[in-house]
């Protein structure tokens, strides 16, 4: 069948069973959008605000559904608009492809209206990426694409199509992603005319060789990392624990891979990791890291990180053993069939005398109860409370992100969506957005900093016009919490430029949006906000006053041993 | 980057996908990751998809370790071998144009040519210009005599390196398994 190559675009997302794409149109990419009328009700498309809210929809889309997501943008700075989306994907390695269009061939390398080298912008940020100049390619490489975004670790792939591509017709035969690998479509990546790309098995002799060090070992620890979320492989690894007996450490992008109401949980770890967690590192006889790349925010000094361990990384992606801490041992290959591969052949371990131990240092921060204002745990845990379990929670960065992260219990992947690896604020409300339109059936939530929401508040358009039911938490504490607290503990509460003394009084805000806003800041408003937000099934804004000062507790300052816990 | 100490000319041999934008997505990783390139050469090998790379880097042996693994991570490469100055053979070709006036100077450069086995492929009525193949130390070295003349231009190749007997850059490898393991397919 001929096609032209906007058309040809339209069926390759079908082939993939895309049916929701986010973006913004522009001069580019209008014969792209030109189709997508053509292919209404089959290919859903959401308009946002800014192509950054486009991409973090994009984003928590794929995060919270375990697809790919997709977003188109136009060229110039409709493709740079998305590169703080493509980034923040690309550190937390979620499936994202992105697709833009540059200008048309004989305008290319001329500095024409809205010309940008795209691809070479993306270089850094992206898993790969492409651009499309023949239509005979585009729909090989548009396969190819989607296959590496979902393959091995996941990422984002930028797509760059020339204007004229899209106009241009070619030969086009639809094939459903099935059927890709046997009809031989995806050749360039299977064969890649070298012996050995084939998958490998997991290697039985590393396997045995982990099983013995279990056995052996009287104190291990577990670090469950966003590895065990994007492999969806949480049943496997709360098996695993249970058998080991081992108290379990979760990473801030772990969270949902570990059920978080198992009792074997420590809680977080690394800088802002409790005291359980933080001091297991440093005592246990075995670490096993699942799916986790030491950051430097786990990983708080890598030289004495789990000095007395025998360090055991498990991981998909090879170049991430020994990059930053040194491994005794290590198993790459996907979390979900190693795991299988260990359960198999591990029994039932006792650990009792070890987990009392660790279990006789606090999980959780605690707070004063009942005082007049209302403190961060008791926000997050009201919430909690009054959201169904499986409530979806996207944030944004700063310390409400930690205090969400520390207080919620995360059950199952893509239940936390959050800029772990990138810290990017104002990625919350899109991602929210993204969430909540591959999970219709779910309740959605953002908890945001009243910095980060000011960043892409403008997305409320979209929440109102789409008529997502989010309901958005304001963790207003009137300054850059997370850069106060900095400036409070290490720079002398020099408070340069963290306070946010001025609007926009987030419940007008919501009001010019066309949504209801509620101020509370005591626990009985809040709680009749909340059950009133549920009860009209519409999105709306909860601004939640807090005090300046409030702080994310424990913390251990950057480049220091992870037990060496500030006095705060 | 930390600080290195014991930084040395590493070298490493690529195969990657013969495709407009890969010299440059390897060249970036190098500057992204704080090396700096010492000597670049990329050529066509048996294979016609498939380009081979050679780069010289400066840099200790663990940091080498870790961009290598940086390099094999890239979709676009297959394989990456670090070569060890013992069991590998190094070549580069330069070209060297040196002012040559007289008779007598004529003279003393083409006997300094022999020594080099370096060919005279060019003479004008006052210039000579050489051709020679050999490792870095070699080349360094003929280019340093030659300074007595005056050198008026230097073209190298950069160095390409092969390792002896029959060990290739796609011999199998555990640890070659586990980096492509990740770029697979579902
Ligand atoms: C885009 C971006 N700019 C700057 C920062 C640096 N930063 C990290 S946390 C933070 C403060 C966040 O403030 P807010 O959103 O109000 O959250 P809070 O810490 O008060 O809970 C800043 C500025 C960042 N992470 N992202």
């Amino acid at each position: 069948m001929r096609l032209v190559g906007s058309e040809i675009l339209m069926e390759c997302l079908l082939e993939q069973g895309v049916d929701v794409v986010f973006g913004y149109p522009g001069g580019t990419i209008l014969n792209v959008y030109d189709s997508l009328v053509k292919y209404k009700g089959r290919i859903n498309h959401y308009l946002t605000a800014h192509e950054q809210g486009a991409s973090h929809a994009a984003d928590g889309y794929a995060r919270s559904t375990g697809k790919v997501g997709v977003v188109f943008a136009t060229s110039g700075p409709g493709a740079t608009n998305l590169t703080t989306g493509v980034a923040t994907a690309y550190m937390d390695s979620s499936p994202v492809v992105f697709i833009s269009c540059n200008v048309a061939e004989n305008l290319i390398g001329k500095d024409s209206f809205q010309e940008v080298d795209s691809t070479g912008v993306m270089l850094p940020i992206t898993k790969c990426n492409f651009q499309i100049t023949d239509v005979d390619k585009l729909a090989s490489t548009v396969r190819k694409a989607f296959a590496i975004a979902r393959s091995g670790r996941p990422g984002p792939v930028f797509i760059d199509i020339l204007k004229n591509v899209t106009a241009e017709e070619a030969e086009y035969e639809f094939v459903p992603r099935e059927q890709h690998k046997e009809k031989g479509l995806l050749k360039a990546i299977y064969e890649r005319d070298m012996p050995d790309i084939q998958k490998p098995a997991v290697d039985e002799e590393d396997i045995d060789k982990l099983v013995s060090m279990i056995k052996e070992s009287e104190k291990p620890l577990l670090i469950c990392g966003g590895g065990v979320v994007r492999g969806r492989a949480h049943e496997e690894f709360n098996q695993f624990a249970n058998l080991i007996d081992s108290p379990t450490a979760v990473t801030v992008m772990g969270g949902g891979g570990m059920n978080g109401r198992n009792p074997l949980v420590t809680g977080m770890i690394g800088m802002h990791g409790s005291q359980a967690s933080n001091i297991a590192v440093n005592e246990c006889d075995i670490l096993i890291a699942v799916g986790c790349r030491f950051s430097d925010r786990v990983a708080t000094e890598p030289e004495t990180f789990a000095s007395q361990a025998k360090i055991v990384h498990i991981d998909i992606d090879r170049s991430e053993i020994n990059k930053n801490v040194r491994t005794d041992h290590h198993i790459v290959g996907d979390a979900k069939e190693v795991l299988r591969l260990l359960i198999e052949r591990l029994d039932q371990q006792d650990h009792s005398e070890w987990k009392k131990f660790v279990f006789s240092y606090p999980t959780e921060t605690k707070y004063d109860e009942g005082g007049e204002t209302l403190n961060p745990k008791q926000l997050c845990d009201t919430i909690a409370r009054l959201m169904p379990m499986d409530t979806i929670v996207s944030t944004d960065v700063g310390q409400h992100q930690m205090w969400a992260i520390q207080h919620f219990h995360f059950d199952y992947p893509g239940q936390l969506i959050t800029s772990g690896g990138f810290g990017t604020m104002g990625f919350g409300l899109g991602a929210a957005i993204g969430s909540q339109i591959g999970n219709p059936d779910k309740s959605v939530i953002l908890v945001a900093g009243d910095g980060s929401f000011r960043m892409n508040c403008h997305e409320l358009t979209t929440v109102q016009y789409y008529d997502l039911p989010i309901i958005i938490f304001v963790f207003n504490n009137q300054t850059l919490g997370m850069v106060r607290q900095w400036q409070n503990l290490i720079y002398h509460k020099n408070f340069s430029q963290s306070d946010m003394d001025r609007g926009p009084d987030f419940v007008k805000l919501a009001d010019a949006y066309g949504l209801k806003g509620y101020r509370v800041n005591n626990q009985k408003d809040l709680e009749a906000a909340i059950e009133e937000a549920k009860a009209s099934g519409k999105g709306c804004v909860i601004d939640c006053i807090l005090d300046i000062d409030e702080m994310v507790r424990p913390m251990v300052g950057g480049g220091s041993h992870i037990t060496d816990f500030m006095r705060i | 980057m930390e600080k290195m100490t014991n930084a040395k000319r590493q070298t490493l041999a690529l195969l990657v996908d013969n495709e407009p934008g890969v010299l440059s997505q390897i060249a970036r990783l190098f500057s992204r990751k704080g090396y700096n390139i010492e000597a670049f050469a990329a050529g066509a090998t048996e294979n016609p998809g498939v380009t081979r790379i050679t780069i010289d880097v400066l840099a200790d042996d663990p940091h080498t370790e870790l961009l290598c693994n940086q390099l094999r991570k890239l979709y676009p490469v297959y394989s990456v071998k670090w070569l060890n100055s013992e069991n590998s053979i190094y070549r580069e070709l330069m070209l060297i144009k040196v002012l040559a006036e007289g008779g007598e100077q004529r003279n003393d450069v083409m006997q300094l040519a022999n020594i080099f086995r370096a060919q005279i492929i060019d003479v004008s009525s006052t210039t000579l210009t050489l051709v020679v193949t050999g490792d870095d130390d070699k080349l360094t070295g003929m280019a340093n005599i030659l300074s007595e003349f005056k050198i008026l231009e230097i073209a190298r190749t950069g160095v390409v390196a092969i390792e002896r007997g029959i060990a290739t850059i796609n011999d199998e490898s555990k640890e070659r398994g586990e980096f492509n393991y990740g770029k697979n397919v579902l």
